[in-house]
């Protein structure tokens, strides 16, 4: 849990952390048995692949599957099945199919246990920003909004910081929200983090990295749990 | 006189269309998408259209794009505007000559099933707080706060099925269900082309998707499989 010193130090730029796998699979490895969830288009869907084989998670998408499977092979070809990403996937034994009403009422209604999405920024009080970084390109909003406010839980899964080394964590989100204060956990390449009513708060992190060298790389202050 | 919704040609189907119409298209994706009855309202010629679909289409030769390229579609309503190989609808936006209203998904789905209800707006949490809830009327309710959108009701709704019979009634196949369930209901005139034609009697009425009293017109279109989303693993 505490870093303990190794080659890195806390100031270097080499630390790249935990890889995008890694990230899928601690998320994955917190969905408990039972739970139905969403998974986002990307790097969320990368989750489905390490959800323990013996635990049985239920995936929905939003364009109407209840029992997503893996992704179709050559050898399962259906091309009327496809996912919210439009890749064509399978149906798991006991799967249901509904219209798009109903998916998004099932969505809207809370009944959801959990969504994964990938975003640009996240702030210490749980806004998000995943949808468009700019209004100024004809933006597209997809299914983003209704999953974000209609699931019991939103988690992201994404880097710490951008490619120049900008935090993604924020007091304050810079881009257009997606939903105000939603988020309840964050799974980063460097740590995974919750959102309470205090703000950020450390649940783990890589130990490439000391919690100070954490600190600098994240734009809101980071508690320690008690 | 017996009821019998089947129609034998495009002409018939696109019957009535008028300038200026709401149109409903169904399909996510290529799956489910009525692109037959696309073609076939730019041949039928009406213009002034405000299309209401998931996406804004894809490519040029067929479809919603084709449709926009000839310069027939004066707004869009649409969750996904922009995606690969949405080129014209890009075009026409950038050049001023295409109206978008962007929608949240779910509030897309739930409009047009409000305006097959009878509901003429409902509140809704999904894009509090954002730019797409700009302006909108705040209600809270219990503690949380929502925005008033307006239902969705159009001229024509647009729809692909696998199964229809002679009273309208209809199946989807898996996916191929999406926007074209609650579409269905939220039109005056409600137009199908449909993979297969069956008997009376053959869906049985627990197997029925969307009643016959939803649809107005169904034409036979028997085109096949729709493309692999993308390569496929062996």
């Amino acid at each position: 849990m505490t870093a303990t010193a190794t080659a890195s130090t806390p100031t270097a730029d080499n630390i790249k952390g935990w890889s995008r796998r890694d990230m899928a699979k601690r998320l994955a490895e917190d969905i408990p048995e039972g739970w139905y969830v969403n998974l986002g288009i990307g790097i969320p869907l990368m989750v489905s692949d390490f959800v323990p084989a013996d635990r049985e998670v239920v995936l929905q998408s939003e364009n109407g599957i209840l029992g997503m499977g893996p992704l179709q092979t050559k050898r399962t070809f259906d091309p009327w099945i496809v996912n919210a990403g439009k890749q064509n996937v399978t149906l798991k034994t006991g799967a249901s199919i509904v219209g798009h009403a109903d998916s998004f009422a099932m969505i809207r209604g809370g009944h959801l246990d959990l969504c994964v999405l990938g975003s640009f920024e996240v702030a210490a009080n749980g806004d998000f920003a995943n949808w468009t970084t700019s209004l100024k390109s004809v933006p597209a909003v997809g299914g983003a909004m209704d999953l974000a406010v209609g699931a019991k839980r939103i988690w992201l899964i994404m880097d710490h910081t951008s490619k120049d080394g900008k935090p993604k964590l924020l007091e304050t989100c810079t881009m257009p929200l997606t939903a105000p204060g939603v988020v309840k956990r964050v799974y980063t390449n460097l740590a995974v983090i919750d959102i309470t009513a205090r703000g950020f708060e450390l649940v783990s992190m890589t130990p490439e990295i000391t919690f100070e060298a954490l600190q600098a790389r994240t734009g809101a202050r980071i508690h320690r749990k008690d | 006189m017996a009821i019998n919704k089947i129609v034998s040609s495009f002409a018939d189907a696109m019957a009535g269309i008028k300038d200026g119409s709401t149109v409903l298209i169904g399909g996510f994706g290529a799956v489910g998408q009525p692109n037959h009855l696309l073609d076939a309202l730019t041949e039928q010629g009406a213009k002034d259209l405000t299309i209401v679909a998931n996406n804004a289409g894809s490519g040029r030769e067929t479809g919603i794009a084709r449709l926009m390229d000839m310069g027939r579609v004066r707004r869009i309503v649409c969750s996904f505007p922009r995606s690969a190989g949405s080129v014209v609808f890009e075009e026409l936006h950038s050049a001023g000559k295409l109206e978008l209203e962007l929608v949240a998904q779910g509030t897309l789905a739930e409009r047009i099933r409000a305006g097959g209800a009878g509901i003429p707006a409902f509140y809704t949490a999904t894009a509090y707080g954002t730019y797409i809830g700009e302006g909108k009327e705040v209600r809270e309710f219990k503690g949380r706060k929502y925005i008033l959108e307006e239902a969705i009701k159009a001229d024509v709704a647009l729809v692909e099925a696998w199964q229809a019979d002679r009273w309208g009634n209809l199946r989807y196949r898996t996916s191929g269900r999406n926007f074209n369930q609650p579409m269905a209901t939220a039109a005056d005139l409600t137009i199908v082309q449909s993979q297969h034609l069956v008997e009376l009697g053959d869906l049985g009425p627990d197997d029925i998707h969307t009643p016959g009293i939803y649809v107005d017109r169904v034409i036979h279109v028997p085109y096949g499989d729709p493309p692999a989303a993308a390569p496929l693993a062996d």
